[in-house]
């Protein structure tokens, strides 16, 4: 294997996997504080087709950044009021948005599927994915915020009992969650395969939630899981390329199947179990209970 | 989960197109992926658009699109059937058994299966001979690789596809007996990422020009970044990739959809099996890049353009050998179309093997 050639294979899976990072980081700060949001792939959609449009109409990487942003903040902000105040259920709220981001991004998109834009160097994204890994494992484990989004996350009852505020806490979090899956939206269309298509986000939204659990809440190891499940998927490429014969649906389903091994694997041991995943996830906080 | 999710999608995505009157026909289209994929469900849409305006208020139109090829293709295609239409159209080769299940419930609608092989007395099937176009470009790959070295990016192992590569290294190899090709398979049609990632993998590997037989333009898109030629699919591509698209293979399925919803209106609608190529125009080579490909290639190419729709050329020309090195077209044969529909196996010289 000459040099080039490695430096290209660590290229194309450094590309590949940042969408998995960006979408996987923010839902694990999510589900720190105990709320699960299941409607990645539809914040990823939406996030990818405003800032597609965006482009398009004005000519501007900044604008369009910028709207897809707050296309994530409108978004997990209205899936925030209703799991949290209206206290709909997480799951079933999850699933709708992410059916209503397909929906909605391919209507918004109809007009623009197939425009030409310039792509973005991803190696900017890239960086950031690294920092913003950094920065939510030092948030988490070393500051006086972060140990509170833990806290609402175990118990939200005690929390709230000690004078912490569940409601902001979570609101700020799922925020975060939100503009995160619609960065590696942004990155999808306008770096990654700069164009727009439906459903162009192919399932990575689902991956990044399987990612989570995969590393088992925390940062550091969400990252190496990303780059373990981009990793596996380019090298069984450069596999296939060079002749060797290879299941292929086999690596289409080897997030998924890792996931639940891993999801084995902890639940085998009850105490790591209930090291990582937070106790309130998916239970919703009432005020005056 | 996301499957079910997408079907559930898909029926709230039936998308009514112009208002049905009484004595209209009512003609349904079940499609694999948008029609804004500008690849093979675009080119499925621009037929049903060349119908409509070709028949007027005669008939109206209906599409599913995002069906995925599993049981929920059933609903669908039932969706459309219950639903009093007439003609339906499934428009891809894994909506096959579907179709056929649908159909025995309502013997009296008329269901057209692109790229099948299974026929009822109201099931028809219907193909292009694509693999006409993958021999010119075969031809132009294995005069324009500096590298020897070809990328091709597929789907799935079906005939169809492997016919595909099977034609293009025939050609390939024939003006060029050093040609290698390099195939990825992505077990999907349609995931630009994925496609991008596969065509970045094949150009690490030196690949100099880049062949899909997936949906999205994201292998043309990445061939141009990295300065490397290639061709499109299905739809002409050259908009997205200006400095390294050569040509396009281009369905064209207005014609015969017109002619078969005419059938419909007029009452004289059979299950037949159509497969046509250049002659009748259900494959058209989009115009070569006159700035990247020499005005002899291009002459070439469309002389075997013209070869091939009289019958002087055949795509699958004896002597043909298998991987094993056994025999499969003898000289002076040409392959038949039964060999064609059930392809199954790399003709000799190809590296690797077909996936099972």
């Amino acid at each position: 294997m000459s040099i080039e050639l490695i430096i290209g294979i660590l290229n194309v899976i450094l590309i590949s996997t940042t969408p998995l990072v960006f979408a996987g980081i923010g839902e694990l700060v999510t589900e720190k504080s105990g709320v699960l949001n299941l409607g990645l792939e539809g914040l990823m959609l939406v996030g990818a087709v405003t800032g597609f449009i965006t482009l398009v109409l004005t000519g501007n990487y900044f604008y369009s950044l910028f709207l897809s942003i707050i296309s994530g903040v409108i978004l997990s902000g209205i899936f925030a009021f209703l799991v949290l105040n209206l206290m709909t259920n997480q799951i079933a709220t999850g699933l709708a948005l992410t059916i209503f981001g397909i929906g909605l991004s391919a209507m918004l998109g109809k007009k623009f599927a197939g425009t030409p834009i310039d792509g973005l160097n991803p190696y900017y994204f890239i960086v950031i994915s690294f920092l913003l890994v950094f920065f939510v494992a030092y948030f988490l484990s070393k500051t006086k915020t972060g140990l509170i989004v833990r806290a609402v996350g175990e118990n939200h009852n005690s929390a709230y009992a000690l004078g912490y505020n569940v409601f902001k806490t979570r609101y700020l979090t799922i925020i975060f969650g939100g503009v995160m899956s619609s960065l590696a939206g942004y990155y999808i269309s306008i770096c990654y395969a700069p164009m727009w298509q439906e459903g162009m986000t192919a399932g990575r939204g689902w991956i990044a939630l399987a990612l989570v659990v995969f590393a088992t809440w925390k940062p550091w190891r969400l990252l190496v899981g990303a780059y373990i499940f981009g990793g596996v998927a380019i090298m069984q490429m450069n596999l296939q390329a060079i002749g060797v014969k290879l299941p292929g649906q086999f690596f289409n389903m080897m997030p998924y199947l890792a996931t639940i091994i891993v999801l084995v694997f902890i639940s085998s041991n009850k105490l790591r179990l209930k090291i990582n995943a937070p106790s309130s996830l998916n239970i919703p906080f009432e005020k005056n209970q | 989960m996301l499957r079910k999710l997408l079907t559930f999608l898909s029926f709230l995505a039936v998308i009514s197109v112009s208002a049905a009157h009484a004595d209209q026909k009512k003609i349904g289209f079940i499609y694999i992926g948008p029609p804004g994929d500008h690849g093979w469900t675009y080119m499925h849409d621009q037929g049903r658009i060349y119908m409509e305006n070709a028949l007027g208020d005669s008939i109206s139109t209906t599409y599913i699109e995002n069906v995925p090829e599993n049981a929920d293709a059933v609903r669908a295609i039932r969706k459309l059937a219950a639903s009093g239409h007439d003609l339906i159209f499934t428009t891809s080769f894994n909506y096959m058994d579907q179709t056929l299940e649908v159909a025995k419930e309502f013997p009296d609608v008329k269901f057209e299966h692109a790229t099948g092989f299974k026929r009822m007395d109201n099931v028809s099937t219907y193909s292009a001979r694509f693999y006409e176009g993958r021999t010119i470009i075969g031809h132009i790959a294995g005069k324009m690789t500096k590298t020897n070295t070809i990328g091709y990016i597929v789907s799935f192992p079906i005939p169809e596809v492997i016919r595909g590569i099977n034609a293009f290294y025939l050609a390939a190899s024939k003006v060029n007996p050093d040609v290698k090709i390099k195939i990825i398979w992505n077990y999907s049609w349609y995931d630009p990422g994925k496609e991008a990632d596969a065509a970045n993998t094949l150009i690490n590997q030196g690949a100099d020009i880049i062949v899909q037989h997936t949906d999205s333009y994201a292998p043309c898109q990445a061939a141009e970044k990295a300065g490397v030629l290639a061709f499109g699919q299905a739809s002409n591509q050259e908009a997205f990739c200006p400095n390294s698209h050569m040509t396009s293979i281009e369905d064209i399925w207005g014609p015969y959809y017109a002619a078969k919803a005419q059938a419909v209106v007029d009452g004289t609608w059979s299950s037949e099996d159509t497969w046509q190529g250049f002659k009748d125009g259900m494959v058209e080579m989009s115009p070569y890049n006159t700035k990247l490909l020499p005005l002899d290639l291009i002459l070439e190419a469309k002389n075997m353009e013209t070869a091939i729709e009289n019958g002087t050329l055949h795509s699958f020309e004896g002597p043909i050998y298998n991987q094993a090195g056994e025999l499969v077209v003898k000289e002076g044969e040409v392959a038949d179309d039964g060999m064609l529909a059930s392809m199954m196996f790399y003709v000799q010289g190809i590296d690797g093997e077909v996936p099972q």
